[in-house]
């Protein structure tokens, strides 16, 4: 078997009393989708913060493409090749749709410290940047300003500025949030693509595309993992339907 | 250095420490619980000198002095939190210290309009300008005295009304939630104005108590508002422990320094030079334990981490 | 099509040169210096707005800088006065009139410190920065006026203002023009800084951090670059200034001149390139109006910020040319 090239072992978080993260485990392999699901308050975004490095684990480690990145921050470990999406859109909102994507762009270049030549008007990072916008369909959108975006297209462009950094990995937070049927189907389509170019761990919402996608999912429940297995074995997983798809019905 | 000098240093610092809690303090509850960096605390200082120097002239009484410090102050206070304050809530930091910025130049001309431009002077009670004899033969003026027992006791008194009282209990609840004491029913307008004009009075009060010592005059607050700033810095925001520890640090510090340094130099340099040496040294050694203290711990000694 | 900010900041740079010419037509030489004291004050505060508008760093502490490029001219000039060397050991550092040279020297001191202040302030953010910017300001406040080797208290006068190689700068048309030149050049420089790659990243870590953090880029570190520059151009501008009076003393370091410099740019528009030339030269003009009619001046200056800053928030420009667009 091939090495996984997103590996966590043994993370642990606790807030005081509150365990958010108990004894996780979690491998992603080229050319997969691995999905992450839970209900509400089950952990999945702090899980992915101390993947993505924005939270320390108290214990255990994260391994990517062969090496330990606990001890790395959220910059190293994106000029690594981790390209993240969030759940919440985190994009500069006075800028255009163009400027944020060549503003990822700027950081899969690399080098900031450039004081002079207008940056709009290099052609290099402008054809990359409209690339990823032209990849997720907002290319007529691109000298709009990003605050006037609806949601699902801020969700979009997310994706975008993520492709711009060419990552080895894609971390990606509920990014069919707010995308609509439609939408979210044309994202659907488009991730299922986007697996052989690097694989991805995903937490989604969206259980359609979820079940339609993931070679593998996991189930996180109280910040643990209480199963992983592929779609079928997840639906027949009689603990997977009372903790969590029970809790969704009772909801 | 005798240890009689020194004592009486360590007092020194003591009491300069206990003045700057009682700004930090107000800084501090004012930024904690309504999210303000206010500038102009140091013009209501300057309020509550001036207004204790023009009752005390008036009237001959200090006592009255220092109960006109404290309403003119925490009214100058209430004034400024309702027509100007409560706008800049909601705005960012930057449009806050403009603001509060514009207000100092308001009140310091404003104040240099009625007063003049020439320091007053606020004189000690006769029966405080003697000093005392403390244990070990130590003379200390007995007003110095008096303004650490102040500063202890109003330090005592906020801990107890923070953790003891009804207006305690929803400053504690407007710093860790602002929606949720909204939704307890509490009159989050006039909690803020409360407390803005607590701040305000404390800030009057050591503005009075100081000037008696030095003079009253425009000006005087701001270079007491950065030390303030450097105590908050030090002791972590929204933290009245904090407030207290990082001003007997600084107030020590500042002390200490001006009288321990310069010696301290001659011991290995030539005299003047030294002195020179020692006493800019001396005038940096707050802002160096300030960088130290960010070195050490960005958010400061009693500051959350999150 | 020409944007309207375009068009008033091209007016507003003109108008500064058409004063100081019909004041030289009509032989006003005060009027000159006036205009030369907006060029400088504007200078400083393109300088300011590089950490304010660009990097969204409040920087209350920017007299710093300004006091640091007018002790490297009061020092330079004073020991050349003096024909007394700053240093003889171990190279022999002699005092110099030069501008250039004194310019030189300031832009480096000041950096130096914008690194050193840099480095520690922006380990935080928020009122912590504010905070701690004005800290370190007063610190040099008081460092100055107890350092007695350059006059303490009593500030350093020169009584010649130094030279610019081919020019008479004790002229004041002349002396205008070296600071018009230096001022056009740093502004042109500001606005392709901030059209830059490094312009879009810091102004995006400005936006929004973790976005800047999730392309990798390192928000402390161009935060730091942004405030370094912009300490060395506030330092620039403070070797013109001690020029200019022929003066310097611890005021350049005072934190109301931090708190000036903070209005120029708040007066013209936080954030636009022009906004400190159109804030400085009002606020001079205010100066000389209003003080006129009264000593307290400053009630009516507080006044007006504070009307600017609760009602209008983009400054003169913001008022003349509307709110900005985003465009690429």
């Amino acid at each position: 078997m091939t090495e996984p090239l997103l590996q966590i072992k043994h993370l642990r978080k606790a807030f005081g009393a509150l365990v958010a993260t108990d004894d996780v485990s979690l491998t992603l392999y080229p050319g997969e989708i691995h999905a992450l699901i839970g209900p509400n308050g089950a952990g999945k975004s702090t899980l992915i913060k101390q993947i993505a490095g924005n939270l320390a684990p108290d214990a255990g480690e994260v391994w990517f493409e062969g090496r330990d990145v606990t001890p790395l921050s959220t910059v190293e470990r994106a000029r690594a090749g981790l390209g993240r999406t969030f759940q919440i859109s985190s994009l500069a909102m006075d800028y255009t749709v163009l400027q944020n994507a060549v503003l990822g762009a700027l950081g899969r270049r690399g080098t900031v410290w450039r004081f002079f030549r207008p940056v709009m008007r290099d052609a290099d990072l402008r054809a990359r940047a409209e690339a990823a916008l032209h990849r997720v369909g907002l290319m007529d959108h691109a000298h709009k300003r990003t605050a006037d975006l609806s949601h699902g297209q801020r969700r979009l462009l997310e994706v975008a500025v993520a492709l711009t950094l060419n990552p080895h990995v894609f971390l990606m937070d509920e990014p069919m949030a707010g995308l609509g049927a439609s939408g979210s189907k044309r994202l659907t389509g488009f991730l299922d693509d986007l697996r052989h170019e690097a694989p991805i761990l995903l937490v989604e919402h969206d259980m359609d595309a979820v079940f339609a996608l993931a070679d593998r999912i996991s189930v996180l429940v109280y910040g643990r993992i209480i199963a992983t297995g592929t779609a079928e074995e997840i639906r027949a997983d009689p603990l997977v339907r009372e903790a969590y798809l029970g809790a969704e019905d009772a909801a | 250095m005798s240890l009689i000098l020194l004592i009486e240093q360590v007092l020194n610092g003591l009491q300069f420490g206990v003045m700057l809690f009682l700004m930090a303090a107000g800084l501090t509850l004012i930024f904690g619980v309504m999210g303000l960096i206010n500038l102009a605390h140091g013009s209501l200082y300057m309020v509550g000198a001036f207004a204790a120097a023009a009752v005390a002239g008036l009237t001959g009484s200090f006592v009255l002095a220092l109960l006109a410090s404290l309403i003119a102050a925490a009214a100058a206070g209430a004034l400024v939190e309702l027509l100007v304050i409560r706008r800049l809530y909601d705005r960012d930091h930057l449009d806050q210290v403009l603001a509060t910025f514009a207000l100092i130049l308001m009140f310091s001309e404003g104040t240099r309009w009625v007063f003049g431009s020439f320091p007053l002077f606020l004189d000690i009670p006769a029966a405080l300008a003697q000093p005392v004899s403390l244990p070990g033969g130590i003379l200390y003026p007995a007003y110095r005295l008096l303004i650490i027992a102040i500063g202890l006791a109003i330090a005592v008194g906020l801990f107890q009304l923070i953790a003891r009282t009804r207006i305690g209990i929803q400053i504690r609840a407007g710093e860790a939630d602002r929606e949720m004491i909204a939704a307890l029913g509490v009159d989050i307008s006039k909690l803020y104005t409360l407390v803005f004009a607590l701040g305000a009075a404390l800030a009057g009060l050591a503005g009075a108590l100081v000037g008696a010592i030095q003079s009253v005059q425009v000006g005087m607050g701001e270079p007491v508002l950065i030390l303030a700033f450097v105590v908050i810095v030090i002791g972590g925001i929204g933290s009245i422990k904090g407030a207290l520890v990082g001003a007997l640090l600084v107030g020590l510090t500042d002390t200490l320094g001006g009288v321990l340094l310069p010696p301290l130099f001659a011991t290995f340099m030539e005299a003047s030079s030294a002195s020179s040496v020692g006493s800019s040294l001396a005038s940096m050694s707050i802002y160096i334990l300030m960088a130290a203290v960010l070195l050490y711990k960005p958010t400061g000694l009693f500051g959350s981490t999150t | 099509m020409i944007q309207r900010e375009t068009l008033i900041n091209w007016a507003l740079f003109a108008l500064l040169p058409a004063t100081a010419l019909i004041a030289l037509w009509m032989d006003e030489p005060f009027i000159i210096t006036l205009a030369t004291k907006v060029a400088i004050l504007a200078l400083a505060g393109v300088g300011l707005n590089i950490a304010l508008g660009l990097g969204g760093l409040v920087s209350l502490g920017h007299a710093a800088f300004f006091g640091i490029g007018g002790y490297a001219m009061g020092i330079l000039a004073s020991h050349a006065q003096s024909y007394a060397p700053l240093m003889q050991t171990p190279v022999l550092i002699e005092g110099t009139t030069s501008m250039p040279v004194i310019w030189l020297v300031a832009i480096l001191a000041s950096a130096l410190a914008a690194l050193a202040i840099g480095a520690l302030s922006l380990r935080t953010t928020g009122v912590y920065f504010i905070m701690i910017t004005l800290a370190f300001g007063q610190m040099l406040y008081y460092f100055a006026i107890s350092w007695p080797a350059y006059g303490g208290e009593d500030g350093l006068s020169i009584y010649v203002r130094n030279g610019f190689p081919g020019l008479n700068t004790l002229d004041p048309i002349q002396f205008f023009a070296v600071a018009f030149v230096v001022l056009a050049a740093v502004l042109f420089f500001a606005g392709r800084l901030a059209r830059a790659p490094f312009g879009l990243a810091l102004a995006a870590a400005r936006q929004n951090p973790e976005r800047v953090e999730t392309v990798g880029l390192a928000p402390y570190r161009l935060r730091l670059v942004a405030f370094v520059l912009s300490g060395a151009v506030t330092g620039l501008a403070g070797a013109l200034f001690a020029d200019l009076n022929r003066f310097v003393s611890p005021t350049m370091f005072s934190w109301q001149m931090s708190g000036e410099i903070m209005i120029f740019v708040i007066l013209g528009g936080v954030g636009r390139l022009f906004g400190p030339v159109a804030g400085a030269a009002l606020f001079i003009l205010l100066e000389h109006v209003l003080g006129g009619l009264s000593d307290y001046w400053h009630v009516y200056l507080g006044g007006l910020l504070l009307l600017v800053v609760l009602f209008a928030r983009g400054g003169m420009i913001g008022l003349a040319a509307g709110r900005e667009v985003a465009h690429d």
